[in-house]
């Protein structure tokens, strides 16, 4: 307690003399304790952020707040994986439907016509100046053509599609209602050297061809472009049934 | 002026030495700080009030440091050190203003 009032300032005045040198120098030692312990005491303040001199029920309100807020982020951290996943998941997937659909794409352009294709394959000319050669001949030579393999055909200028026709009119062949005038010109893209020997077999496109009075010309070709195009109708009856 | 001296080369000391803080003293060491800081300013005051005692400000300032410890070592033991060391820094420093304010009219005043 800081000096003590009760005692009258007469008495007091007589004390130091009792009192002698070593109180003096206890005072002296006293005061120099106090300005270390007030140094010690500020740097340590400074130094360690509270927690080391702080009391245990701070420590376990901190320890509280921190589990809670560590179980708050753990639950974020968990849901933005959960949406980084779902959308990485979903861009894989998109990707991969679109690549697919391409692929498909690409197939079905091929087969309705509506690109222009370039390959190997082979050149079918039927001199038949005559006009001997019926749609069934020039039919059965575009059948085997397709059961050789061949990916896309083009008849006299007029791409062969799956809807295509050919039929015999007054004024000579007509392949989807186009007249074709001899020498039809018949270009198919596929494995050439199969598609030159189906047309050569025995019994064949070219000998019943030959049979009837017209000649046939057959070249291999390396590369081969098959420029006719069709464009796609829209299905007016069918519809996908599913 | 031997109080002054000591204060200094104290604080010096510190300064040069840069101790570490034992843990057992930490929960003390700020209380009786402002204890003994309580009991200089007693002690200043005394000293202007022509009253001082080299005998009286020693014992004031053990006894202050000591009761200081024992009350925040009490309050720790009862659960409620936060609150009773707080409540000594108050007590404290309300004395230290007020010897703070008798210094002040002593120093304009005398």
């Amino acid at each position: 307690m800081a000096e003590p009032d009760p005692t009258p300032p007469v008495q007091r005045r007589l004390r130091p003399a009792a009192g002698g040198r070593l109180t003096s120098w206890l005072v002296g030692l006293l005061a120099a304790l106090l300005g270390f312990a007030l140094v010690v005491q500020v740097r340590s303040t400074r130094e360690d952020a509270d927690l080391s001199s702080a009391r245990t029920s701070d420590l376990v309100r901190i320890l509280d707040d921190l589990d809670e807020r560590s179980q708050r982020l753990d639950a974020e951290q968990r849901q933005l994986e959960r949406t980084r996943d779902e959308l990485l998941g979903g861009a894989d997937q998109r990707a991969a439907a679109r690549a697919a659909t391409r692929a498909q794409l690409r197939t079905l352009e091929v087969l309705a016509g509506t690109v222009p294709v370039r390959g190997p394959g082979v050149v079918l000319v039927v001199i038949d100046p005559g006009r001997v050669v019926s749609a069934a001949e020039l039919l059965d030579a575009v059948q085997e053509l397709r059961d050789a393999g061949a990916e896309a055909i083009q008849v006299d200028g007029v791409r062969w599609v799956a809807r295509s026709y050919v039929e015999d009119t007054a004024q000579g062949l007509a392949v989807d209602g186009t007249a074709i005038n001899p020498p039809y010109e018949i270009l198919a893209i596929g494995p050439a050297a199969t598609l030159s020997s189906s047309l050569a077999i025995p019994g064949g496109v070219v000998e019943s061809i030959r049979e009837r009075g017209a000649n046939t010309l057959v070249e291999q070709r390396q590369l081969l472009l098959i420029s006719a195009l069709k464009q796609p109708v829209d299905p007016q009856y069918a519809q996908p049934a599913q | 002026m031997v109080g002054v001296i000591g204060l200094v080369l104290g604080i010096v000391l510190g300064l040069l030495l840069e101790p570490t803080l034992p843990l057992w003293l930490q929960p003390y060491l700020p209380i009786a700080v402002v204890a003994a800081l309580d009991a200089v300013f007693g002690g200043v005051r005394a000293r202007l009030d022509g009253i001082f005692d080299d005998r009286v400000f020693v014992i004031s300032f053990i006894g202050n440091v000591l009761v200081a410890a024992l009350v925040v070592f009490l309050g720790d033991q009862l659960g409620v050190g936060a609150q009773l060391s707080t409540g000594v820094v108050v007590v404290l420093s309300i004395r230290i203003f007020a010897n703070a304010a008798a210094i002040r009219r002593h120093i304009f005043h005398g």
